[in-house]
Parts: structure tokens; sequence; C-alpha cells
């Protein structure tokens, strides 16, 4: 088994090499920083599916969280936006939501007066109305009004250190993961998988429209960096090459320290009573509440902890390309793509997760280049033969990444469904 | 009545043809899970692939120079109903059935089904790229203005032929599809089987035989679906890729395996849709008249912004598991 991780480590190695000879050091050195921040996104996900068994299909809305998380506290402070109305608008707006949330709680509570069966429900209804009413009758002209030259255009950020986004993020992701999990986690496998898509959904259609806090489609750049950028390096007389290297290589050891100390955590948590605890419950979470374990509880915990890696991991990836674009998160990208590096690499076990996050992304990022060499080939060779060129090779080798991702994940359910490095299973004898 | 035309313009109207659409994709979505017990994504991928072949076939017909009083998108439905059919079943040969031969469970299904959604996805777009194309190019897309000045509007009522169609093919498949399922023995057999498919095997019923029938329905029935959101709007790749979510709601809501909880849940989406998002002062502005001045309606009075559309079905999605896992019809419980 290790010597099987290490053969496949080993390959990995001269992978990465391979790419850093044919497609150059700057783009190998931006595309192993992203792949960094993935695998931090994929032990998240190893965490949930791996160790808990949960059904996580709503990764983009994590990790369009821990983007939103990260821009919002370590983007500058905007002034004209604390200088006029807006802050008191968005006071008065939480203040309805707050009121709103009262309403509801009270009608939830309305059997304590006697108001039973279908009335409370549809008193229910009526006050979930009316919360929505009152929310939107304070948040809209405030919004607006931010969106307005006069309010400054967006509430903008806070100035803070990025490490501090990254925080945040990945607390803002464990709050959301709480609510997710409370509303979702009681439900069946692929329910739960619909369930959190369709949240991840709605994430992704809040912050993509909530120009007001955001800036939506608009887009927020240059989000500063946790370490010095390339043009530190340069204000000190290094040129261009070396510079971007440079400034890759200290974000890429930030990001592997990260790493390097979540996957000692996780790792620890495994193999200790709280990791048995788990797989217990994942194999049989009937055996294990009747072991007396919270099976219910403990689920949520598993969910919240691998949400906050993915907040973390999103906001990594949103400082590192410096701009925060709600409109280029697709389903794909975000929660596909993560999916196939756990089930490649190894579901429950952390170095299979990692591994399959580096392979999965360099063979994403490579697919494009190599198919429209594959192309430009084919099509000179049929141009030979008078059969014509392939037109409009360049969006068409964009679209096969898609396929190529498809095709891996169908392989591999097939020939490996155990993943490339599988868990280990111990068995007292 | 001009009020009431424009309403019946923008929900009645738009609100059904969304709903037909979404009710064939989720009978078909429905039908898999009620006999496979596994959600299908690959089902948008039907759709759209559906569409493609319809699309591909309407293009030829036109280089032939056949002319059809119809649009040629209708005349071709059925050869690409089956061409979409045999592409299901290949689908099923092809991913799904060594993966139930082994006894994989659901969820490993349910991966494969999304690594299928991108494989077709991908092929779809390397021969098509990422444009989008129109089954009108070659023909007019007629609009019926039916005009309502004698019941005192000043709107027309405006319908486009291929909605007029889709809503009357919609009827005619779901009616065929009623027959089939309670009076034909091999939909009696499809019934047993998702209620419960060991009895069913043990009785005698051939599963595979089922099965198969549950996939050309489903591709058949997709096709359709796809090729008339491809009348409606227009065809890309990414067609039914992003309705795939609200069709699943209408599943859900429907009650997951109820191939007539689909078509409830379909119509309720659609019309969910289209009501949310619907301006309401435009039909109640005659109420202004009688309002008094502080309570004039707001020029914009719509229950949820436009861009929000599509999370409205996902609202109803989280709201109905929360509330009635089961859905309306009862289906499969969660």
């Amino acid at each position: 088994m290790i010597q099987r991780s290490l053969t496949l480590f080993g390959g990995l190695f001269v992978l990465i090499l391979l790419m850093g000879w044919v497609m150059g050091a700057p783009f190998t050195s931006s595309r192993l920083v992203e792949a960094a921040a993935y695998a931090l996104i994929a032990l998240g996900l190893n965490i949930q599916w791996g160790y808990g068994g949960l059904f996580n299909f709503g990764i983009m809305g994590f990790l369009m969280v821990g983007g939103a998380a990260v821009t919002f506290i370590s983007y500058p402070v905007n002034p004209v936006f604390w200088g006029s109305e807006g802050p008191a608008m968005l006071g008065r707006a939480l203040l309805a939501f707050a009121g709103g949330a009262l309403i509801v709680l009270a009608a939830r509570k309305a059997d304590r007066i006697g108001i039973t069966g279908k009335w409370k429900a549809a008193l229910t209804v009526l006050a979930w109305f009316v919360a929505y009413v009152l929310y939107r009758s304070q948040l809209d002209p405030a919004a607006a009004y931010i969106e307005s030259a006069a309010g400054g255009g967006w509430v903008g950020g806070l100035g803070g250190h990025p490490i501090l986004g990254w925080v945040f993020g990945g607390i803002l992701a464990a709050g959301i993961a709480y609510v997710v999990g409370k509303i979702c986690l009681g439900l069946r496998t692929d329910y739960l998988a619909i369930a959190t898509i369709g949240i991840s959904e709605i994430i992704r259609a809040l912050i993509k429209n909530m120009d007001w806090l955001t800036r939506g489609t608009l887009t927020v750049s240059p989000i500063p960096w946790p370490t010095p950028l390339p043009q530190d390096f340069q204000a000190g007389g290094m040129n261009i090459a070396t510079s971007l290297l440079a400034a890759r290589a200290g974000y890429l050891l930030l990001a592997l320290v990260v790493l390097g100390v979540v996957l000692w955590l996780i790792s620890r948590a495994y193999a200790g009573p709280w990791g048995r605890m788990m797989r217990a419950i994942r194999d049989n979470h009937i055996a294990a509440t009747s072991m007396g374990k919270n099976v219910t509880a403990r689920q949520l915990e598993i969910f919240v902890f691998g949400s906050v890696l993915m907040g973390i991991g999103g906001a990594m990836l949103v400082s590192f390309v410096q701009i925060f674009d709600p409109s280029s998160y697709q389903p794909i990208n975000h929660t596909f793509l993560i999916w196939v590096m756990v089930i490649v690499g190894g579901a429950g076990n952390n170095w299979g997760a990692l591994f399959g996050a580096v392979l999965l992304w360099l063979i994403w990022v490579v697919s494009e280049p190599l198919s429209k060499a594959v192309f430009e080939f084919v099509s000179t060779w049929s141009t030979q033969f008078g059969w014509g060129a392939i037109p409009e090779i360049e969006a068409r080798s964009a679209q096969m990444r898609v396929f190529v991702l498809g095709l891996v994940i169908t392989i591999a359910l097939r020939f490996a469904p155990k993943g490339l490095i599988p868990e280990v299973v111990k068995r007292e004898s | 009545m001009t009020e009431l035309i424009f309403f019946t313009n923008q929900v009645v109207i738009s609100g059904l043809v969304l709903g037909c659409i979404y009710a064939l994709g989720a009978i078909g979505i429905t039908l898999v899970f009620g006999i496979l017990r596994f959600a299908h994504f690959a089902h948008s991928e039907l759709m759209t692939g559906g569409a493609f072949i319809a699309f591909l076939l309407a293009s030829l017909f036109a280089a032939w120079g056949i002319v059809t009083p119809i649009p040629t998108g209708f005349v071709v439905l059925p050869i690409a109903m089956v061409l979409a059919a045999i592409l299901a079943l290949g689908i099923d040969k092809g991913f799904y059935a060594p993966l139930r031969k082994r006894g994989a469970k659901p969820v490993t299904l349910l991966i494969a089904s999304i690594g299928v959604t991108l494989m077709i996805q991908g092929l779809i777009r390397l021969f098509f790229g990422a444009g989008s194309y129109s089954f009108f190019e070659t023909e007019p897309k007629e609009v019926f203005r039916m005009d309502m000045t004698s019941i005192g509007s000043t709107r027309p009522l405006v319908i486009t032929e291929p909605q007029v169609l889709m809503i009357l093919v919609t009827l005619v498949s779901v009616l065929a599809l009623h027959f089939f399922l309670t009076r034909s023995r091999l939909g009696k057999a499809m019934r047993a089987m998702a209620d419960n498919a060991d009895l069913a095997q043990v009785s005698g019923i051939n599963t595979a035989l089922v099965v198969r029938v549950t996939w050309i329905i489903a591709g058949a029935l997709g096709c359709m679906a796809g090729t008339m959101l491809a009348l409606d709007v227009t065809l890309k790749p990414d067609l039914a890729f992003n309705i795939i979510l609200p069709i699943f709601a209408a599943a859900i809501v429907g009650g997951l395996g109820q191939a007539y909880g689909a078509i409830a849940g379909g119509l309720l989406i659609g019309f969910a849709e289209t009501l949310a998002v619907f301006n309401w002062t435009m039909l109640l502005r005659p109420l202004n008249a009688i309002l008094p001045d502080w309570m004039q309606l707001p020029p914009t009075l719509a229950l949820v912004p436009t861009e929000y559309k599509l999370t409205v079905a996902f609202v109803i999605l989280v709201v109905t598991l929360l509330v009635r896992p089961t859905g309306i019809f009862k289906g499969a419980s969660s």
C-alpha cells in the first residue's frame, strides 16, 4: 500500500516536472498554487464523504461564500459608503430581518395559545410572507441607494489582512453549513445531493445579484495577497520572470503550510476515537445509534468541519487570482471537479484525496492545450487528405476538458471504484 | 380587460409552456427513479442531445427542400425520439448496467450519471461549439395575435405556433402514457416493479425488459421536452443542464416515482416561477383609481426580482423536502 502510494506520488512529481518543462515555470507555478487550494477543498469533501458518508453536492456555494468573505475582509475600505446614509439604511434592513425572524418564530410557537393543526400551518405561511415583505421593504431601498453613486456603488471591504479573510471565509462557511445541515441532513443520500445543489444555486444567485454587497457581475479586483506581490519584488529591482516565480513561491509556501497543518489535524482526528466513531456512523448508522451515538449531531459536526475547509480553500483561490467574479462559478468546475478528485484519489484516505486533487487539477488544466495540439495535428493531416481543416480549434479544445473529466470519472467508477489510493481498513485480529 | 389579457400572456401561457416542459422532463426522471432507484442527472443531456438530434434532422429536411405546414421541428420529432431512445438504451448498457451488475449503491450510479452528463455535454460542445442555434432560421416562427377588442382589451392575446403545438403534444403524450401505465400489461409490470422490485421479479415479471422500456420512455420524453424547449427559446449546449434542478424539483414535489405526480409537480413549478416574477401592478393597476393616495401601487410589485426566477424552484424544492419529503402524491420517502 505504502509502496503504491509512493509510486503514484513519484509519478505525480515527474508529471509536474514534465509540465514545468513543457508549459514553462510561470504557468506551472500558478497551477501548483491552485492545486494546493483545491487539495484543501478536496480534503474538506473527504471529511464529509470519506469519513462521514455525507453527500454534499453544494461545494460551489461554500467556495463562493469563502471568496465573498475574503473580498469583504481584505478589500480596501470604501469611504463614500461609510460616509453616506448606507450603513444606517442597512442597519434598518438588519432590524427588519430580525423583526421578521421574530414573527416567524412566534408563529411557530402558536400552539402555545391554542392555535393548532391547519390554522397553525396557515399562520406560519402568513408569518413567512409578512417577514419577507418587511425585510424586502427595508432592503430594496437600501440596496438601490448603495448601488447609486451617492451610496458609493457597493459596501467595499474592511481593509483587513487576507489571512483574516481566509479565517472569516471558514467561519462564514461554517455558519452556512450549520443552517444547511440542520435543514438537510435528515434526508437520504440522493435527496441530500439534490437539496445541497439547490442550496448552492440559491447562494450563487444571491451573491451574483446582491450588487450592493458583492458587486455582483461587475467583479471586484484587485484583491490583495497575503504574501508579497510580484510588483513588490520588482520594486526591489528583480526582473519580471523571477519576481513572478518568487511571489508565487511565497504564496505556495503559505498554502502548503495551511495544507500541512490541516492534513496533520484531520489525520489525527481520523486515527482517533472521533474518526472511528465517524466511520462507524458511515458504515452503519443504525448500529451506531444503538451504541448510543447521536448520529444527527455528529453528522452536522462533520458537515460543518468539511465546509470550513471548503470556505478557506475558496478564499485562497480568490485571493490568489485577485478577482472575485461570481459569474465564473459553475457547478462543473467547482462541485463535480472536486467530487471526481476525491473519488479518483480515494475517498476516506487523506493522501488519496490529496493525490486526486493535484492530479485532476493538472489533468483539467492540461487537457485544453493537449486537445488543441491533437486537433491541430488531425487538422493538418485531414487538410493533406483534402478533407479540410477543423474549424474553431480554440473554442472546441476549451470544451474538451469537460469531456475528459466525465471520461475519467466513468472509467474510475468502473475499474477502480475505491480510488487509486484506497482507504486502509484496519482489522483487529 | 387589457390587464387580464396581459396576465394571460405573461402567466397563463408562459407558465403552461414551462410547466409542460418541466413535466415531460420530470416524468423521465421519476420513472427512472421508480424502477432503478437512483437520481439520474444525465437526463438533462438526454434532453439536450435529443434536441440536437431533432435539430440535425430538421436541417436535413431543410437541405432536401422538404417544406412542411407545421414547424419542421415537430415533424421530425418522432424520428428524433426513436434515436434518443436508442441513445438512452446505449448509455444504460455502456455505463449503468455494468455498475448495477456489480451491485453498486445508488450513490455510485448517481455519480456515474454525472460523469455521463459531463461526457455528453463535452461531446455536444465539441461538435456544435458553445453558440446557440434556432429551429427557425429557414422558416418563419408563426405568431398568432388574437384581437381582443371585442371584450374591451387594447392588447391582443399572443401565442406562437410552437407553443400551441407543444401544449397539444404534451397533452397527447401524457394521455398515451396514462393508458400505457394503466391498461397495458407492460405498463402494469412497470408499476409493479416501481412498487416492489423483488416481488415483481418473483412473480415472473421480466425485469430486464421493464428496465429497457423505462429507458425508452425516458429517452423519448426527454427528447420531446428538449426539442420543445429549443423550439420555444433557442438551442444551446447547456439548454437543459440549466433547468435540470427545477425538473428534479418538479419530480420531488410530485413525489419521486409517481408519474402523475411529476406532471402535477412540473405544472406547479412552472406556474410558481412565472407567478413569482410577475409584476402584479400590471394586473391591479385599475385599483389605483379607487385606492387613496397613500396606498397607490408601486411601479413594480413582484414577489421576487426577475433574476431570481430559477431560485423559486429551489426554494420550493427545499421547502418540500422539509415539510413533506414524500411530495404531493406520496412518492418514495426520503
